[in-house]
């Protein structure tokens, strides 16, 4: 358990809640209570129940033919974009809102960058009655234009946030101020694993589902449930840690982190946060984020919106320091073309976010025999115009 | 003995006066000081600028970018401060984000803050857990005040540990919210001001958030020993005649 949480909500030198004195009383109600409602035997039954019925679970862990043979080892899609909404987020918003719902909440809020979570939240808040307001960038709510459709006709009040680089950082301020502003009857559902202690443990717990499906599956198809790597994208990072989670404590599986490099890591367009990140403090939480000197934190830039974010959370900044994991990055240009790829080698079109966990096959060299598991997050469905403009389909 | 707490012996109805360094230009900090001590401002809170200041509303994280676009940096903020006990008496807080301090790095920031002048600091995303482990050491051997909120919603048990870590006063939100959002003295906030007073805390207190006239000035008045003005105070100065700015907006207050 070297890697998880400490009574402190530290991981490592990472962690712990940075909040103003506004947020602590809920923060606090939620860190005293999280585990023991999850734990609970009736709540376990109700989620598993949910992502059984509703989101569709067990996601097939997929051997991909073509994909294997192109790099000669066992290519593995875990299949998280088959879910209800397209994409692993809904596994965490089914968690938090029946935690929510425990805590007597009456009232919903979340930020979202791509819409993946934002569409998971409103979906949930219709499935269980709940007021919802997403917070969503401005620039991102040009860009997922489909997803700003579904919120709405799901019943979300969608505000845009105007200030900053108007992508996620910002939707995660507004909905920072938002729950500050209403500090009783509301719930914040953090869509990844960043935020102040307990939120990157408890989205972790819930996204741990991909790599607990992930073992079982693996064990059936090769008779270990061992591979050799597994690949996710990190964005703030919760599908890689979900589809981690269950393998961290094994050091003979190697952990791939794919961030996304933009125009370049050096371009000053990038969201490569392990490369260009420095330690410190982003949305409550102490770990690595990218800023200037002056601790002013800069505006990331990714094609995909999910990774648009200057930081990880701290779960990762301490799987990244202490060699655990490995974080590299992947521009916008590879990852679209491996998007590209993916739909015709295997008749998948990816999310852009998923198609960089994809892209780093291409730079990997794999002995024969050897079994890799890549996260396939979400599906593409949300990206079509920038794969149609990219590639002049 | 430090200029806060020889403050609060001496004073009643403290007003005190938040502004964002470096707004509406960055060659403005000092300059504004002078003016709100010679208008009658009891104490100032100086804050250096972040670019994800979630505690704030719309009106300060204006400030706060523009100020940043500017050029504004914690180490030009120092500089700016370098002869600040020439021209000011009165006592000087800086507030501002954990983030940049951490940048800073803590022993220099408290080490800084000593050097110019400055008495103690608000920054609302260092928790109280985390002052105690790491920054409480250097804060008190600069001899800083560390200045904690409390909101209605902030526990009695929470409240007498937070007293307990105070050495300047405490800062009291009128409600849960972002700066900017007007006071409502309904019956809930009265009760909670009044639970507050009687708990007779060792520290003074200020209330703050929300406070932007004559009215609600004397109103937190019955129930700390001063209030404290930001958003309002941030507007008024935006255009026009700083100086003249100034003394209007402080007129208001010493009729």
């Amino acid at each position: 358990m070297k890697y998880k949480v400490n009574e402190k909500g530290y991981y490592g030198d990472f962690g712990g809640a940075y909040i103003p004195e506004m947020l602590y009383p809920n923060v606090e109600e939620l860190r005293q209570n999280y585990l023991k409602i999850i734990d609970d035997a009736d709540f376990q039954k109700e989620f598993h129940q949910l992502l059984k019925d509703y989101v569709g679970r067990p996601s097939p862990l997929y051997l991909a033919k073509r994909y294997s043979e192109r790099y000669g080892a066992n290519i593995f899609l875990k299949r998280e974009d088959l879910n209800h909404t397209g994409a692993h987020k809904i596994n965490n918003t089914i968690g938090q809102i029946l935690l929510a719902e425990k805590l007597g909440k009456k009232r919903i809020i979340a930020e979202t960058g791509a819409g993946q979570h934002g569409v998971a939240t409103a979906t949930v808040c219709a499935l269980r009655n709940l007021e919802c307001v997403i917070y969503m960038g401005e620039v991102d709510i040009e860009r997922q234009a489909p997803n700003v459709a579904r919120m709405k006709m799901l019943g979300a009040k969608v505000v845009p946030a105007t200030s900053g680089s108007k992508t996620l950082k910002d939707a995660t301020n507004e909905a920072m101020r938002d729950w500050i502003n209403n500090p009783v009857d509301t719930h914040y559902i953090i869509g990844s694993v960043v935020g102040p202690h307990p939120y990157p443990d408890m989205v972790a717990i819930f996204q741990s589902v991909i790599s607990e499906e992930t073992k079982k599956q693996l064990l059936e198809q090769t008779g270990s449930d061992q591979p050799n790597y597994v690949l996710a994208c990190v964005g703030g990072g919760s599908n890689a840690m979900g589809m981690f989670y269950h393998f961290m404590d094994d050091e003979n599986v190697k952990l791939i982190a794919v961030e996304a490099a933009g125009k370049g890591v050096s371009s000053g367009f990038s969201a490569a946060t392990t490369y260009l990140g420095k330690e410190g403090v982003l949305h409550g939480s102490r770990s690595i984020l990218m800023q200037t000197p002056d601790g002013q934190v800069v505006e990331p830039h990714s094609v995909s919106a999910g990774l648009d974010y200057p930081g990880i959370g701290p779960q990762h900044a301490h799987l990244f320091k202490t060699g655990r994991g490995q974080y590299v990055s992947i521009t916008d240009d590879e990852s679209l073309q491996a998007g590209l790829l993916c739909t015709q080698l295997e008749g998948i079109i990816p999310a852009i976010e998923s198609a960089h966990a994809l892209a780093y096959l291409e730079k990997m060299e794999f002995k024969a025999g050897e079994n890799v598991v890549v996260c396939l997050s979400g599906r593409g469905d949300k990206d079509l115009d920038t794969y149609i403009k990219y590639f002049n389909l | 003995m430090n200029r806060i707490k020889q403050l609060f012996q001496e004073k009643k109805n403290i007003l005190s006066i938040y502004y964002t360094a470096g707004y509406p230009n960055t060659g403005d900090t000092i300059q504004i000081a002078e003016a709100l001590e010679k208008s009658g401002a009891d104490m100032l809170e100086i804050g250096f600028p972040y670019s994800d200041p979630v505690a704030d509303g719309p009106v300060i994280q204006a400030s706060s970018k523009q100020s940043l676009d500017q050029g504004m940096t914690l180490k030009l903020l120092f500089e700016q401060l370098k002869d600040l006990r020439k021209k000011v008496t009165i006592p000087v807080l800086l507030m501002g984000y954990v983030n940049p301090v951490l940048q800073f790095g803590v022993e220099n920031f408290c080490k800084a803050c000593a050097e110019v002048g400055v008495d103690g600091c608000i920054v609302p995303d260092l928790p109280m857990v985390e002052y105690e482990e790491f920054y409480a050491a250097s804060f008190e051997q600069h001899n800083l005040s560390n200045i904690f909120l409390i909101t209605p919603q902030t526990a009695e048990e929470r409240i007498r540990k937070i007293d307990g870590l105070s050495n300047g006063f405490i800062y009291l939100l009128s409600s849960s919210a972002t700066t900017g959002k007007n006071l409502e003295v309904s019956n809930t906030t009265e009760d909670y001001f009044g639970r507050i007073k009687a708990m007779n805390l060792n520290n003074p207190t200020m209330i703050g958030f929300g406070i932007s006239d004559k009215q609600t000035f004397d109103k937190a008045c019955t129930y700390a020993n001063g209030a404290i003005i930001g958003t309002a105070f941030v507007k008024a100065i935006a255009e026009g005649n700083l100086e003249e700015s100034v003394s209007t907006f402080m007129k208001k207050f010493k009729v």
